[in-house]
């Protein structure tokens, strides 16, 4: 007994959190269904109204920004371009560094990466007007390049694969090693595959991580065309049920990353016990 | 020169640690070499050298007339067996096998041919499909060998691979092993701490202590004709008793007995060796033995007690003999099978 109202206790606080975070998220799509001037009389709703496609397809094709140059469809491709740019960028960037430091004998390897780990404590807006003024010389201003580069470099990735690899039995690499493989194909038939879970897990992260950029891609374009969408979010002008509908758009790519990539985390989880 | 060839191998790891110092040795073609000694002595850092995983600090090696020092161990064409095995996890069995093959850019078919032929001569052609992680340790071990196998290399080494496996697989294993070895013909070396795995597979023994090899022949000459106490230690089981004594004017007077004519002139003070199953019960014998326990194996029965002076004794008997607790036993050796060596050096003198 004691144990069914403790359970049904925790379960409520549960759900109570559930709602807490869905309901807004609720309100604001069903809001984002009704006509702008039924929002303006009658407040946020909790029902959806009948103009989703109209709202929805308005707000993807409408040609916003200050010059009308640039439409939402165009910032979610930007977004896309850049979150996938920063996420597998910075996967392999990390991967590479990772490996180097745990199987080159390097010389103060364990002090390079503690100046490496140490970046973490340095956030990107401390370091932001140097990144930006090397961007400006290598006039990777407005480019989709100098949107990606500058920040995918991780040291959380980083950490996470020279941990994982480091833990990885030695026997593993002199067996290859016997069996013919290089340094390169020791890293591509062995490392890779064994760290697959978390490759997938460090892709979702970095997405996200590079998806909800603001500052940066704020700074290093000046043309509309480049806008992201979470530049957008702030940017777009318009009806209230257009901006509720974008900020609805804007949380689908994140999400898709996770649903589709998350089959794969599981599998390698699983595959690995 | 000699198929697998070592010259004055020293190695002193980077943290000052010598591991084995000018070892010498050369192994024939489809010889199979047993390295045996005590944990730490060395045997894997030189298993290893052969392999190319450790560099050599002094020394040369020449496998197949050539020069190995400089060369990579994936262009030695040597296979290893690892005591974990080392299997690749996240491959089937199948491609467990085929992986070196593949390196070597051998065609698919003679690839599937080569995989199916080692598997079927290790009875593993079931879990081709498996991961390793699906398998029993035996299954692995033999998927482990099958991955040495199926590369045809120049020589296997073997890492002390049984000692993962429980008593009855280990000694199913070792026959297997021998087998496999005797019908494939390579060259190989095996590591062992066990001195019953080492008699059984090897057809030359290296006896390696702190890094030197104390002694190398057949493991019959090494039973019969032990060059140094710590080899006379530790090949043979029960383990030979040894009895503190004085060599002089041919004459070895040990606590309680002393034996005439014998061959050396040594003198001095000395350790006499002699066997468990050397010895015979008869009537006024040269040794006395007061029995505190008798362990029953069957065929045999290893009799405990003490002499004397308290000294821990051990006598092998026939298991049809019954011997009782508390009996007082008067033994002989055998056909002067005791041996006599230098107290201050462990070297023989007899
Ligand atoms: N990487 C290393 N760095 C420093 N010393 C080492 C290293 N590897 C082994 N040693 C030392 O070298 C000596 C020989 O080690 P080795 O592994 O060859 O012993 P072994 O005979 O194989 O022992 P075991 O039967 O326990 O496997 C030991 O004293 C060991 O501590
Ligand atoms: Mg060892």
């Amino acid at each position: 007994m004691t144990r069914f109202i403790t359970s049904s206790f925790s379960h409520l606080i549960l759900l109570i959190g559930i709602l807490i975070m869905v309901v807004p998220v609720w309100m604001i799509f069903a809001s984002s269904t009704h006509t702008s001037s039924m929002i303006n009389m009658n407040g946020l709703q909790m029902f959806l109204g009948d103009s989703f496609y109209e709202n929805y397809l308005r707000v993807l094709l409408y040609q916003g920004g200050f010059f009308k140059e640039i439409t939402a469809l165009k910032m979610f491709f930007n977004s896309f371009i850049m979150a996938t740019g920063v996420a597998i960028l910075s996967v392999v960037t990390s991967l590479m560094a990772a490996y180097a430091l745990v199987y080159y004998r390097i010389k103060h390897a364990t002090l390079l990466f503690w100046i490496i780990f140490i970046t973490i404590l340095v956030p990107l807006e401390l370091r932001i007007f140097p990144t930006y003024s090397v961007m400006a010389e290598l006039n990777l201003v407005n480019s989709y390049f100098g949107l990606i580069v500058p920040i995918s470099a991780s040291a959380i990735a980083t950490l996470f694969f020279r941990q994982f690899y480091k833990t990885v039995p030695d026997e593993l690499l002199e067996s290859a090693k016997l069996d013919g493989a290089n340094t390169w194909r020791f890293f591509v038939d062995f490392l890779i595959p064994l760290s697959k879970t978390m490759i997938v897990a460090m892709l979702i992260f970095m997405f996200v991580f590079g998806y909800n950029q603001y500052l940066w891609p704020l700074l290093v374009t000046t043309s509309e065309q480049y806008w992201t969408v979470v530049m957008g979010l702030k940017m777009m002008s318009g009806s209230i049920v257009h901006r509720f509908a974008f900020v609805m758009m804007s949380m689908v790519p994140p999400i898709l990353i996770i649903i589709v990539l998350q089959k794969h985390f599981i599998k390698g989880v699983f595959q690995d016990k | 020169m000699s198929f697998l060839d070592l010259k004055n191998v020293t190695k002193i790891y980077p943290n000052g640690t010598k591991a084995v110092h000018e070892t010498s040795l050369s192994v024939d073609e489809g010889e199979f070499m047993v390295f045996v000694g005590p944990s730490g002595c060395g045997k894997s850092t030189l298993l290893r050298m052969v392999a190319g995983l450790e560099d050599i600090t002094e020394g040369d090696i020449n496998l197949d007339g050539k020069l190995m020092n400089e060369v990579d161990p994936s262009e030695r064409d040597v296979a290893m067996v690892f005591q974990n095995y080392a299997l690749y996890p996240h491959m089937n069995v199948y491609n467990n096998l085929a992986y070196g093959l593949k390196n070597r850019g051998i065609d698919k078919e003679t690839i599937e041919q080569k995989v199916n032929d080692a598997a079927k001569l290790l009875q593993i052609s079931d879990y081709l499909q498996r991961k390793p992680s699906m398998l029993s340790g035996g299954q692995r071990q033999r998927v482990a060998m099958g991955r040495a196998i199926v590369r045809n290399p120049k020589i296997f080494l073997f890492d002390e691979p049984l000692s993962n496996l429980d008593a009855k697989l280990r000694i199913q294993m070792r026959l297997e092993i021998k087998k496999l070895q005797q019908k494939v013909g390579v060259t190989s070396i095996f590591v062992t701490h066990d001195q019953v795995e080492a008699m059984t597979l090897a057809d030359r023994l290296a006896v390696i202590n702190n890094g030197i090899i104390e002694q190398l022949g057949t493991p019959i000459e090494i039973y019969d004709n032990p060059e140094s106490l710590f080899v006379a230690g530790f090949i043979g089981s029960p383990q030979m008793n040894f009895l503190n004594g004085n060599l002089t004017n041919k004459t070895l007077s040990a606590e309680g007995f002393e034996i005439k004519d014998i061959n050396s002139d040594f003198e001095g003070e000395v350790t006499l060796g002699i066997r468990p199953e050397h010895l015979s019960q008869t009537e006024n014998g040269l040794i006395n033995l007061k029995v505190d326990l008798v362990e029953q194996l069957g065929s045999d029965n290893l009799v405990y007690g003490q002499l004397k002076d308290k000294k821990d004794f051990c006598y092998r008997c026939p298991g049809n003999q019954t011997i009782e607790k508390g009996a007082n036993l008067s033994l002989n050796i055998e056909n002067n099978k005791y041996y006599i060596f230098d107290k201050s050096t462990g070297k023989r003198v007899n």
